[in-house]
């Protein structure tokens, strides 16, 4: 293990090195999307230099090549969740299609009229949307757990909403939109209490400490690539095998299948059940470099260097007069949403990119979640390991640049 | 600086701050709202139209200062016009707001909607700019619909 360097860190990423608008470029948006470190860029470059073909049906040294490669990475997928198996490591396209799979399969299978999902008031529409049309079809019923005004969890509310109806709790293990982090263990613990299965959307949480599956004891575990220094198009759902063993397939074609005939099809067995066609073979290679790359580093530094950034930052931006910021939970990872007194963030955002300052603006994917602290829309500044206290001077500038136009 | 200031012109930070006709106008007989999936933004149009002449015009809805003085502006610029007159209204907007070149020549007749030239250096900011009279047109079109920017 390398000691961490945030200086040095930052120089592995070729992207945070230019200027737009004449500017040098502060980028805070990576609860979004994260840059890619040169290790990253590296293995994709590898794989369509070197290794790549078509996998699980090759004869021919390069497919072996390439599957080798792309069964690696669940390999490391494995190891980096602390799973209990590689098979229980199922690639998808990201978080999003990694719920959707488990609302169709799972939810189908075990969800009927009259009986409940419960999500709770923070999530991202990803971990809404596909419950709601799961609810609409099945004839069930969404329920939803609340948030304080500090944008914790109301975690004795949400007990009260488990219930014998209840069939699955999907809850996030962070907040985009706060970065407040959920005590997804102690949630997992009510809920198997009363036989309730639980996915968690760790989109937001695995870029920034470590996470264990089987010490969360959650059922489903869900993340995408992009956020964590990777590919985008790639991302991951870890099942405990018995659910996914008893699960039907989500997509059927090519990949997923022992054998075909009109009468019938049997399937393969898991994770390959739920990989249906080409999957993306170099996004999941280059995941796995990103997880190399991650995983060499020491995390427990990482995580009090960006703690240390988020108090840093909190306090510089409680320093722009009129800035409020929203979600202010005592456990949270390097988020800061914030609004300023008359002054719609879209404005925000738009002023800020002059200055070379790279935020999002907007609801976050989180409309009931704006809608709870009263504001259309909030500008967020979300940091990653190779962001600086200089970053977050260069957004105060920004902001005070922002009040000079309105003023 | 100078195209942000272009943008942020003192007649759109004006109309942002005090909006012109925010309500149901009387006599109103037309309506539609417009949403920005990109931000939430919404705005709902209102509208009081006699014998093919917009006759009143009002909004309801806040968003960013462009969308909000849009609204404003344009609730004011397309009142007392005939139907043909606001939609040809509506494509020397439009023109203003997206083309490149050209620009003294199109603020001809557009009076005070002149302001948006800014924007068009801001291609993410046009949809804040249009929300209002997309909304408008959909209103005219009598459906009302909502409209979506994207």
């Amino acid at each position: 293990m390398t000691a961490f360097d945030p200086r040095r860190i930052r120089e592995e990423f070729p992207a945070l090195h230019q200027q737009v608008h004449g500017r040098p470029l502060v980028f805070l948006d990576s609860a979004a999307s994260a840059q890619k470190p040169r290790a990253v860029l590296d293995a994709l470059l590898r794989v369509y230099s070197h290794d790549y073909a078509n996998i699980h049906r090759g004869v021919y040294e390069l497919s072996q090549r390439a599957t080798a490669a792309f069964e690696a990475a669940r390999e490391k997928v494995q190891r980096f969740l602390g799973a209990a198996e590689a098979r229980e490591i199922v690639f998808v396209r990201g978080t999003t299609e990694a719920i959707n799979l488990v609302a169709s399969s799972f939810g189908r299978a075990n969800v009927g009229e009259g009986d409940e999902v419960l999500v709770t008031h923070m999530e991202h529409h990803s971990n809404i949307v596909p419950w709601q049309l799961l609810c609409q079809e099945r004839g069930a019923r969404l329920r939803v757990a609340p948030v304080d005004d500090r944008g914790e969890l109301r975690l004795e509310e949400l007990e009260k909403l488990l219930t014998p109806r209840t069939r699955i709790a999907a809850v996030t293990h962070v907040s985009n939109a706060l970065g407040t982090v959920n005590p997804v263990r102690e949630i997992a613990r009510l809920a198997h209490a009363q036989g309730i299965p639980v996915l968690v959307d760790g989109a937001q949480a695995v870029p920034h400490g470590r996470v264990d599956v089987r010490e969360l004891d959650c059922d489903f575990y869900a993340f995408s690539g992009h956020k964590l220094f990777g590919p985008s198009g790639v991302g991951v759902l870890y099942g405990k095998a018995r659910h996914l063993e008893a699960m039907p397939p989500y997509q059927g074609g090519g990949e997923m299948i022992l054998d075909v005939r009109f009468e019938g099809t049997t399937f393969k067995g898991i994770p390959h059940k739920f990989e249906a066609g080409t999957p993306d073979i170099a996004g999941v290679v280059g995941l796995g470099a990103a997880l190399d790359w991650l995983s060499a580093l020491d995390r427990e530094a990482v995580a009090a260097f960006e703690h240390e950034l988020l108090e840093y930052g909190s306090e510089a931006l409680s320093s722009v007069p009129g800035l409020r910021l929203v979600g202010t939970a005592r456990e949270k990872i390097a988020v800061l949403s914030f609004v300023l007194d008359g002054i719609h963030p879209h404005d925000i955002g738009t002023i800020l990119d002059r200055e070379g300052v790279a935020v999002r603006t907007g609801h976050h994917c989180a409309q009931p979640l704006m809608e709870r602290f009263g504001v259309p829309a909030t500008a967020r500044a979300s940091l990653a390991l190779y962001n600086s206290r200089e970053d977050l001077d260069a957004l105060v500038r920004g902001l005070h640049r922002v009040r000079e136009v309105f003023a | 600086m100078s195209e942000l200031r272009e943008l942020y012109q003192s007649v759109i930070l004006d109309h942002h701050r005090h909006p012109r006709n925010q309500g149901v106008p009387e006599g109103a007989n037309r309506k539609a709202s417009g949403v920005n999936p990109l931000c939430g933004d919404k705005v709902t149009v209102h509208l009081a139209v006699a014998d093919d002449v917009v006759r009143a015009a009002g909004f309801e809805g806040s968003g960013c200062a462009i969308s909000t003085a849009s609204a404003s502006l344009m609730t004011q610029a397309i009142q007392g016009r005939s139907l043909a007159e606001v939609e040809r209204l509506f494509k020397r907007f439009r023109e203003l707001v997206t083309s490149k070149a050209g620009a003294e020549a199109e603020r001809d007749g557009l009076g005070k909607l002149a302001v948006f030239g800014g924007v068009r250096e801001f291609p993410v900011r046009v949809k804040c700019a249009t929300l209002a009279w997309h909304a408008m047109r959909s209103a005219l079109r009598a459906a009302g619909e909502t409209v979506s920017t994207e």
